[in-house]
């Protein structure tokens, strides 16, 4: 409490500020404005949407991306078979990958929850969906039959061929010994041309689905899906999700958050996300608790809007 | 008590001395709301002189747009999340229930500045802070979910991108952003509810401790000791 002016803190005191007011009233008509203030947004609200309509890109297939970009399918496909892609080394809540999760000193929040949604992208994204087929490729039995060492030798190796190819062109790829890698990851583009993929991907026999987390990260691990995200100005090095397709203000009330991963030390950190988001608790708590932040609470003392807000209770004072 | 035989009945005492003899937790209860909360009190049709200025239309705006979010978004969930992206009607209740959230925002935004400007948590008001503060936290973490259910390229995008400092705080094993089904539950069922109570409870207390009066008010400011400043009986203390 200051001595030299207002108390600026949130505590109840015996003083006008903490007493029912005992002063001059004005008329007020609560319903009233309640009415006029449901009419007048409902108006701004109604003219908007009829004017500026609101965004809806119609959403992104396996079919699409098979057909639009089947280099970069048949790539991230053999990239969930060798367990290279970033899903198949995400780690919690996915799969265990060793010392992939984002920790903060030893915080490690990311393992607490363990394998709960768990993912094996060689056998979720491919074999099993390919299993589905009328007739499934019998490359699926070399597969299943072969070493750890030896699937890696083939998907190593192919991965390294398309890398090699002109345009990364799984039709000009050099001879090699590649296993069932190929005839793998061609039955599935072959699927996913047809249509077929893109239920199966996400729960496999089934005939509801409203969990979309596999198609979500088979998606993910390509260059195709981000690609559109960056062309609509999504991505996280774009301030991410508070934008919107088109040319619609989205969530900007997210800018804070989206701020700190434009800056360092977060855009280089391998934690960033943990980072962040421990970074936006603390000022999210702070904010809550500013009657108690000295300095903070008196901002209002020192940078007098208020003077302007009440000015005419002042100039009658 | 009559021993037998008709007897004409005894008038039943008046509530009012019932109310203060109750000894029940609910007449006690009943006594504790009307005296921190009067119903004039509650629906005041009267304010103190200095609420005078456009920024106080801003948290009634912002109540205003949430009865437009909450109007369209009933219309929306009962005809299911991807009707909107076949019908006409349905894309331009998406649209309403789209800028009723912008407006929603832009307003509650510059409430909470005005608020922080005015210092509005003094004199016991740290409550009602905290309540607001909270009304928009739990409002972006509803608006977010709102974008992972509009089952188009965006959602499918922010799912991927958000899904990341879910799952670094270990959130996202069990508020998994890609699980439809989840997310249609915490958008249209918990969150709303969550809202609607919080920004109820901020409202109560608006009312309950009244508006705050300017920073450099006195007891001798001219408003407070003139004459036709007298004590409103609606505004004065209640036993």
């Amino acid at each position: 409490m200051s001595t030299t002016g207002p108390d600026m803190s949130g505590r109840t005191r015996d003083d006008l500020v903490s007493r029912p007011w005992r002063g001059a009233k004005r008329h007020y008509d609560l319903f009233k404005e309640l009415t006029i203030g449901i009419l007048v947004v409902g108006l701004l609200t109604l003219g908007l949407s009829a004017l500026l309509s609101s965004p809806d890109d119609t959403t992104v297939t396996l079919r699409q991306w098979s057909r639009s970009a089947p280099a970069d399918f048949i790539a991230t496909a053999t990239a969930e078979l060798g367990g290279t892609s970033d899903s198949a080394q995400y780690g919690p809540p996915y799969n265990s990958t060793p010392d992939a999760t984002q920790t903060l000193g030893p915080i490690d929040l990311q393992s607490l929850s363990g394998v709960r949604i768990p993912i094996d992208t060689a056998n979720d994204f491919v074999i099993e969906p390919l299993k589905t087929l009328p007739v499934p490729p019998a490359a699926i039995r070399v597969w299943t039959a072969a070493s750890d060492a030896q699937r890696t030798a083939w998907t190593t190796d192919y991965t390294a061929a398309l890398a090699a190819a002109p345009d990364n062109d799984p039709s000009r790829v050099k001879k090699g010994a590649y296993g069932p890698v190929p005839a793998l990851t061609h039955a599935l583009l072959l699927m996913a041309g047809n249509g077929a993929l893109d239920n199966v991907i996400q729960a496999p026999g089934q005939f509801y689905n409203m969990d979309y987390t596999r198609g979500i990260l088979f998606l993910g691990d390509g260059a195709y899906f981000p690609g559109l995200a960056q062309a609509q100005h999504l991505t996280g090095d774009q301030w991410g999700v508070m934008n919107e397709t088109g040319n619609y203000p989205g969530q900007s009330w997210l800018w804070l958050f989206s701020f700190w991963y434009q800056i360092e030390p977060f855009s280089s950190a391998p934690n960033a996300d943990l980072l962040v988001v421990f970074v936006m608790l603390v000022l999210s708590v702070a904010l809550m608790l500013v009657p108690f932040i000295p300095g903070v609470r008196s901002l209002p003392k020192w940078i007098p809007l208020h003077r302007l807000i009440w000015r005419d209770y002042y100039r009658k004072k | 008590m009559s021993l037998g035989g008709p007897a004409p009945a005894e008038p039943e005492p008046a509530v009012s001395e019932d109310d203060e003899k109750s000894s029940t937790w609910t007449g006690a209860a009943r006594r504790w709301l009307l005296r921190r909360l009067p119903p004039d009190k509650l629906l005041p049709d009267d304010q103190p002189s200095y609420v005078a200025s456009w920024i106080y239309v801003f948290g009634m705006a912002t109540i205003a747009a949430l009865v437009f979010i909450l109007i369209s978004g009933l219309v929306l969930s009962l005809n299911g999340p991807q009707w909107y992206h076949v019908s006409e009607l349905g894309h331009f209740v998406n649209s309403v229930h789209l800028w009723g959230v912008e407006l929603f925002f832009m307003f509650m935004v510059v409430h909470l500045w005005g608020k922080f400007w005015m210092a509005a948590w003094r004199g016991g008001r740290t409550l009602t802070w905290i309540t607001g503060v909270l009304s928009f936290l739990v409002s972006i973490v509803t608006a977010f979910t709102g974008y992972l259910l509009q089952t188009n390229f965006d959602a499918q995008w922010i799912a991927f991108e958000a899904k990341d400092a879910l799952n670094a705080t270990g959130i996202g094993a069990w508020f998994n952003v890609a699980n439809l089904g989840q997310i249609f539950m915490w958008h249209i069922t918990l969150l709303p509810l969550a809202v609607a109570a919080v920004v109820a409870l901020h409202v109560v207390l608006v009312r309950m401790h009244g508006v705050v009066p300017p920073l450099d008010a006195a007891d001798s400011d001219s408003q407070l000791t003139s004459t036709d400043a007298a004590p409103s009986e609606s505004n004065g203390e209640r036993s």
